[in-house]
């Protein structure tokens, strides 16, 4: 029933001994003491456990442990660079860019890949972008505008 | 002089109780209200930080807490700041008076030649200073509030007012575990409810033994039809809920009535009727209907809403504890995300025949509630399943399953209205009925019933108590069902219909959303019938100048405002606003909306929205305007896109593809203007933008297509029916 199972989670090789059919939600939160990915749906419906593996952002709810073996996962704890906020986390702090907050992991992870494959998203770049990410506060405008605070700040670097 | 405190500080007027100065050289604030992320740590902190003069950074915010912090109640009503805030404002001067006092003592001189910065106390000729921390040598001040230090004039305010960064989201922007669900405890089990498929369901039979020895499951507790599990993992907890799902037997004892029918239900089973005068309900017969003889028009509509959800998007979670405690006896600690720390302490204690002296309840954050969600049913629950596990922690979560069929929803509601109007357009006459079920269903210690929905399931149940119509001004159904309007005669009836089909209770805004819906849509129909402009006939009948100022300022902004149209021939673009004070009583807001109706499919989109609000004195302007923004946006939600679906077997809408909210691509531009009155005392905010953004909405998609949708949500097929007839 258990199986070994390596993640390489924010840059470290961590090893488990799982049910390799434990959601990586369960597996991150549970074993490797990871907050960040929230629970909100447990069906790919609102984005907030949303986590980055291998370049694209994935429900980490519904991606079992044994579809991460051997992959690599970044977590909001891991988006920081060189020990300082991630743009995009400064900006959201800058903005005030939540209300409940519960959102904001998986709309960290989108962004930071949003920001990587388009440095200077439009509004309706960022909208569409985020169709699959909920937010019931009302912070829609604020998380849009600190993401492209994000964009210029990045492109003063 | 103590008759003069804000009420929860006199109730509490033991200052250690509220405020204390930590030797790291910060202070900590409590407070009663606690924070549902509507940003109320920070005003508080705000305010705290103002009267003490001590740096915001250095403010920690305690809240929620039957322990640890003053009782104050609900969080709810848009009464926090008006509350919590007078008294931690209060608290605060008391605090430096007796730290200033003390200070003059040590430097030999008086008050009067001190100066405060940062917590330094120094003296005039700053030859000599001691701060508040080396004072206070972290002893207590054993002393009580008495209402004889005075809080700063307005005119003296440097933070407040000010923006200000939120002080809890630099642990939210890392992804530290501030939410109940990242609770870990030593020794931690998890824990879930297996409910019944729907309201009418009662257990039959589950082979218990096969759950049993499923990997990790430590206990299956069966009390009539409350089902719980226990496993010492999350994912073993959950594989054996969905056997569960799959072989229990339920039986159906009833069903729910037609959803089509619903308006028509409502309007005729009314069963307690009460006028309304000046906003507060009165026990005498229902009048007549008023009218004017010299009317030269009489117009009437009927408006609905359907019920709606809460839909947090962190669904309902707490952790309970049991323990032994010599000299204590038995005890229960519950970590819960219920507005009321107090009131959910003692509706558990009454449903386990405890005294609730043994139960202590400590607040935890989850995901934005918008009223009376899961939250408190949770605590319960996971206060019956930790029985089973004395000693060890138990966390227990709702599925998104269990919030979206259990919660308790925002009532459906219909509002009847009648006016007569005079050749000048002045309103002679207005009837309204308003009819809904209660919006008050919070668990609350009371002898007859639990609004538990575990209690109601146990095998020796508490039932739910029968709904009891609300007298107290502006209280649920009838909140602002009496309009803001001068007029020179009205007949304000509320209906409580207490055979409800769908369990409710409190949701943002309570009646406020459907009531200020209709008025103000109605207030449109009326301009239109009397031939006016909607705003230079809303402001004809308001004597209000703070009521005027918010409706102009939003017809100015939105009046500079040049949108860019789609010269798509398919698309109509529309304006439309509305008004109201939250309550009659608290703050003022005006809502202008620029949307498009795509005339091939019915579709609405929103362009861009203008907000003015008056919260007289501001705290914390970004957090108001998030606040009124946010609130605009999530009724904008229900008002477009949301209603809760059932048939006879129970609620359909289980998850967010059968209950859609707007989403990003949905989102228009928001403008939020603040019309600030420093030298006025502050009022709540929290919910003053969902009622006008409704009527708002409707307004601009008549002037849009000329079609009145009286019938939320206004989704694509109402429009076409609309269009139809």
């Amino acid at each position: 029933m258990q199986q070994r199972i390596t993640l390489t989670v924010n840059g470290a090789d961590r090893h488990l001994t799982i049910d390799p059919e434990t959601p990586l939600l369960y597996a991150l939160r549970n074993d490797l003491g990871l907050s960040s990915p929230r629970q909100g749906c447990s069906q790919e419906q609102c984005g907030a456990c949303r986590v980055i593996m291998d370049g694209e952002a994935i429900y980490a709810c519904t991606t079992k442990v044994k579809e991460a073996n051997n992959r690599r996962i970044t977590t909001v704890e891991g988006v920081s660079i060189d020990g300082a906020l991630h743009p995009v986390q400064q900006a959201i702090l800058d903005e005030n860019a939540a209300q409940c907050g519960y959102c904001l992991s998986g709309i960290i992870n989108r962004a930071v890949l949003l920001l990587e494959k388009n440095p200077s998203p439009d509004r309706s770049d960022i909208q569409t972008a985020f169709k699959d990410h909920l937010c019931r506060c009302g912070a829609h405008n604020r998380i849009i505008r600190a993401i492209q605070n994000a964009a210029r700040e990045m492109h003063h670097d | 002089m103590t008759d003069r405190l804000p009420f929860t500080l006199r109730q509490t007027p033991d200052l250690d109780r509220w405020i204390t100065f930590n030797e790291d050289g910060t202070v900590t604030v409590c407070t009663g209200k606690v924070e549902l992320g509507q940003g109320i740590k920070t005003a508080i902190a705000i305010i705290c930080a103002e009267e003490l003069d001590v740096d915001l950074h250095n403010i920690r915010v305690q809240s929620g807490d039957t322990e640890a912090a003053p009782n104050e109640f609900m969080t709810a009503g848009s009464g926090s700041i008006e509350a919590s805030g007078a008294a931690v404002r209060q608290v605060s001067a008391e605090a430096r008076q007796f730290l200033l006092q003390r200070a003059a003592e040590e430097m030999h001189t008086s008050i009067e030649n001190l100066t405060v910065e940062n917590g330094i106390v120094a003296n005039v000729q700053g030859n000599e200073n001691i701060s508040y921390w080396q004072l206070m040598q972290g002893r207590n001040f054993k002393v009580s509030a008495n209402g004889e230090a005075t809080p700063k004039p307005f005119a003296d305010h440097t933070k407040v007012g000010k923006r200000a960064q939120r002080i809890d989201l630099a642990d939210k922007v890392v992804g530290k575990p501030v939410y109940i669900q990242d609770m870990v405890l030593d020794n931690m089990v998890h824990g879930r409810i297996l409910r019944p498929p729907g309201y009418h369901f009662r257990f039959q039979s589950l082979d218990q033994d096969g759950i049993r020895s499923m990997p990790g499951i430590i206990d299956l507790v069966i009390d009539g039809s409350f089902i719980g599990i226990i496993a010492e993992r999350e994912e073993q907890v959950v594989n054996a809920l969905e056997k569960m799902k799959q072989i229990t037997q339920w039986a159906r004892h009833g069903e729910l009535p037609d959803q089509e029918a619903l308006h028509d239900f409502l309007s005729t089973n009314a069963s307690h009727s009460l006028p309304v005068i000046d906003g507060t309900p009165v026990e005498e017969p229902v009048p007549d209907f008023v009218t004017a003889e010299s009317a030269v028009t009489t117009v009437n509509a009927t408006y609905t809403k359907p019920f709606h959800m809460h839909g947090s998007i962190g669904p309902s979670a707490a952790v309970a504890l049991w323990q032994s405690e010599k000299g204590r006896g038995e005890t229960l600690t519950v970590w819960s995300h219920s507005q009321g720390p107090f009131v959910v302490r003692g509706a558990m204690a009454q449903v386990l025949k405890i005294p609730e002296e043994s139960i202590r309840v400590i607040h935890r954050e989850n995901a934005g509630c918008y009223g009376h969600n899961g939250a408190d049913d949770a605590a319960m629950d996971a206060a019956l399943l930790a029985k089973a596990v004395q000693g060890r922690p138990l966390l227990l979560k709702w599925t998104r399953d269990d919030e979206h069929s259990w919660e308790p929803y925002s009532p459906a509601m219909v509002m009847k209205v009648q006016a007569d109007l005079l050749r000048d357009g002045h309103i002679a006459a207005w009837n309204y009925d308003v009819f809904s079920n209660t919006h008050g269903g919070r668990p609350v210690a009371r002898a007859d019933g639990s609004h538990f929905i575990a209690a109601w399931h146990m095998a020796d149940p508490i039932a739910k108590p029968e709904a009891r119509p609300g007298k107290g001004s502006h209280s649920g159904i009838h909140r602002n069902a009496d309009p803001y309007y001068d007029l020179p005669q009205r007949r304000v009836i509320k209906h409580l219909v207490k055979v409800a089909p769908l369990r409710t209770s409190s949701t943002r805004g309570l009646g406020a959303y459907g009531n200020v819906f209709a008025i103000e849509s109605f207030m449109d129909e009326l301009a239109h019938a009397a031939g006016m402009d909607p705003i230079e006939f809303r402001l004809m009948h308001l004597t209000d100048e703070r009521a005027a100022a918010v409706i102009e300022a939003v017809r100015d902004q939105a009046n500079t405002i040049d949108l860019v149209r789609d010269d798509n021939p398919l698309l109509s673009y529309g304006r439309g606003m509305a008004f109201s004070r939250y309550k009659n009583a608290k703050c003022y807001a005006a809502v202008c909306v620029d949307l498009s109706v795509d005339l091939e499919t019915s579709n609405i989109h929103l362009i861009h929205a203008v907000i003015a609000g008056d919260a007289g004195q501001i705290i914390d302007p970004d957090g108001l305007s998030n606040q009124l923004e946010g609130g605009f946006i999530q009724s904008a939600s229900w008002t477009l896109k949301e209603q809760v679906l059932y048939d006879a077997d129970g609620i359909t809408s289980r998850d967010w593809d059968s209950y859609p909210i707007l989403t990003f691509p949905e989102i228009p531009t928001v403008d939020v203007i603040l019309l600030d009155h420093p030298e006025s005392r502050s009022l709540g905010a929290g919910e003053a933008t969902q009622g006008p953004a409704s009527a708002a909405i409707a307004n601009a998609v008549s002037d849009a297509v000329g079609l009145r949708l009286r019938d939320v949500p206004f989704t694509p097929e109402r429009l076409k029916k609309a269009a139809a007839s």
